[in-house]
């Protein structure tokens, strides 16, 4: 579940509040979005994947937690998804190394494959 | 309270557009169809709840996809392949035609940028595909196209004449208003239902376009194979059951759940889980598999490293996530292959047709589900595409009305006052599909008592139960849950067998006699009958 929109990184772009399928975000004009309905969320990461600072956090978990919010800027974590996609600027997607023929390959030597 | 959402006289319509064909549903079948039918020569809008991009369930996920090389010999045996598990109810000419319609547009995908992964010779591997950047091209090209996009603009209404089909209204997410599409055809395209069960993507998936098609009159094919449950660890949204082939499943004492295991073993993990916790760990692999797991589905390990488990040395719990007819097969019927239903001007595509043209009762992953998507979406703009330009300039003018069957609030207010009502519809249609002991074990004694249920829920609704819900679009999702949820199980009693995923325990057997697609379809009154000219029959099996 969205947990964090970090008033220190966020450049208040708005593409979160476009890009979220549930419609979770509300945005006055120049201002750093809010989590308005985050019973909506879904948890899919897209916010994350999306927002061009690394300003998101979204929790594995589908419930709400309690996060803190210097431990996980510390941490590194956020960014880690759309870093692993190869998202952002001067980097590749990732697409180009899925290895799931790989998957494939195996499960389609298993019985009843 | 007023009964349609639509009215003409109204003073809140925001936006109010002209088209040839509007789509309604942004995810990979409507992103298609938008496309062929913007290369007809048509006018196209894309309406979508969320955001076409990555609203649905595929965006935020990954997929194979069904794309085999076009030989004889390889169509034949990918075709062979999963008839049997999905009880001979698939079409083998539907299977040729998407086959042949997958390997193209796949390639297009190719020409595209699509940055398919080479194979040690150079090769691409076209089997597969990452959600986030598949979708993230797919809205390129739909505006590429010249396609009109409308995000955040959920469709709850349909507009009709005596001719058919002739639009659609809705509500604009960010202010409550009223938007109106008169258009020359429209292609539902909005998804499956899982039921907010936060499968991954999926709490978009509302059954929203199956109440849209049965308003019309349309009918619904294979709604009894709608009971998919996916593996998903219990605090994740992830639902990526493919790696779970290489778990072990374990008691919560450390001992091994005897028999259960991803595919046919699912049962298993489902009856356990009716009395005690299960757990799971990927330690079927080894470390060469490890490396190009994490590389395939990036997605798959993110819960686990933002908690710091290692899914291939620690056992995590685990539930079964219902999907419903997501990774079900059943929805709108379509009668011939422009996936046209049978009201003029309304097409069907992706998961909101039904899929069993291809699969039958029974779908195992999203190869097919993908394949699916981006073909009968083709098939569909392209045929819808052609209607409209055929209807002429006019059509736009026609006088249309909206046909909803469930009553709108007349006032407009885009917060959540009042929401209490449609939460408790909510819990109370979820307490109906989620439980193992109705909706996968089926059997007369839990289903027809659970019906009876959800046609009270129901008829509360249509008596105005929602009516004065001041967020429109929550209280005509939760209407279409409840009339998905009746759809299913009218046909899952109707199907006295089991077959594909379709399982009653009163009738363990699959019975040559229900040899057939079932179609279902009416509101207040559910009708459930065969559909008639069953083509192949080669596979029968008694």
């Amino acid at each position: 579940m969205i947990e964090l929109i970090s008033e220190s990184k966020c450049i208040s772009c708005g593409l979160c509040v476009s890009v979220c399928p549930t419609n979770v975000f509300e945005q006055k004009k120049g201002e750093v979005p809010v989590i308005s309905r985050k019973d909506d969320c879904q948890t899919c990461f897209m916010c994350e994947v999306y927002c061009p600072v690394d300003a998101m956090y979204v929790s594995p978990n589908i419930e709400e937690e309690v996060i803190d919010e210097n431990q996980i800027v510390q941490s590194g974590i956020m960014g880690s998804y759309r870093k692993e996609l190869g998202w952002g600027k001067g980097r590749s997607s990732s697409a180009a190394l899925d290895a799931s023929y790989k998957m494939f390959r195996l499960m389609s030597k298993l019985p009843g494959h | 309270m007023s009964k349609h959402l639509y009215n003409k006289a109204i003073k809140e319509t925001e936006r109010e557009a002209d088209a040839d064909v509007l789509v309604i549903g942004g995810g990979p079948s409507g992103a298609w169809a938008a496309i062929t039918a913007a290369a007809k020569g048509a006018r196209v809008i894309l309406v979508d709840k969320g955001y076409c991009g990555t609203s649905g369930a595929t965006a935020p996920s990954g997929t194979g996809v069904w794309y085999i090389n076009p030989t004889p010999e390889e169509q034949e045996a990918a075709m062979k392949s999963r008839e049997a598990m999905g009880g001979y109810l698939a079409d083998r000419k539907w299977m040729l035609s998407v086959l042949n319609r997958t390997f193209s547009n796949v390639n297009l995908l190719d020409s595209w940028g699509y940055p398919f992964p080479l194979n040690d010779s150079g090769g691409k591997h076209r089997k597969s595909l990452q959600g986030p950047e598949y979708m993230r091209l797919m809205r390129k090209q739909v505006k590429k196209a010249g396609v009109t996009i409308w995000d955040h603009s959920p469709a709850l209404e349909l507009l009709k004449d005596e001719h058919g089909i002739g639009g659609a209204a809705g509500v604009v997410s960010a202010t409550g208003n009223q938007w109106v599409v008169k258009a020359g055809a429209v292609i539902i395209a909005s998804g499956g239902c899982a039921f907010l069960s936060k499968a991954l993507g999926c709490n978009v998936l509302t059954g929203d376009g199956y109440l849209l098609a049965a308003e019309a009159g349309a009918s619904l094919s294979g709604m009894e194979f709608s009971n998919a449950y996916a593996i998903a660890p219990v605090f994740s949204s992830v639902t990526k059951t493919a790696f779970y082939t290489w778990a072990s499943f374990y008691h919560e004492d450390g001992t091994i759940v005897e028999g259960a295991g991803s595919q046919k073993g699912r049962s298993v993990i489902a009856r356990t889980l009716q009395t005690e916790p299960v757990y799971a760990r990927l330690d079927k692999t080894n470390e060469d598999m490890q490396k190009w797991m994490r590389k395939a589905q990036p997605n798959f390990f993110l819960p686990f490293d933002r908690l710091g488990i290692n899914p291939f040395t620690d056992k995590f719990p685990i539930t079964l996530r219902l999907e419903g007819t997501v990774r079900g097969t059943g929805g709108i019927h379509i009668l011939n292959e422009k996936c046209e239903t049978a009201i003029p001007g309304l097409y069907a595509a992706g998961d909101a047709a039904t899929r069993q043209l291809i699969c039958g009762g029974f779908t195992g992953g999203g190869s097919h589900n993908a394949a699916w998507a981006m073909s009968s979406g083709s098939f569909a703009g392209e045929a819808a595409g052609e209607y409209a330009l055929n209807l002429g300039q006019n059509a736009a003018h026609r006088n249309v009305t909206g046909i909803s069957s469930t009553p709108f609030t007349s006032k407009t207010d885009k917060n959540h006052q009042n929401n209490q009502v449609v939460k408790e519809v909510i819990k109370d249609v979820q307490a109906e599909v989620t439980p193992f002991e109705i909706n996968l074990f089926r059997n007369v004694k839990n289903l027809k008592p659970s019906l009876q249920r959800l046609d009270s829920i129901w008829n509360d609704i249509r008596s105005g139960k929602l009516a004065d819900v001041s967020n429109r679009v929550k209280a005509r999702e939760s209407a279409a849950m409840t009339a998905t949820a009746r759809w299913m199980y009218s046909s899952a009693l109707e199907r006295k067998e089991t077959r594909g995923m379709h399982k009653r325990t009163d009738y363990k057997e699959q019975n040559p006699d229900f040899h057939y697609r079932l179609l279902t379809g009416g509101l207040d009154h559910i009708c459930t009958r065969p559909e008639q000219n069953l083509l192949h029959r080669e596979g029968v099996k008694g």
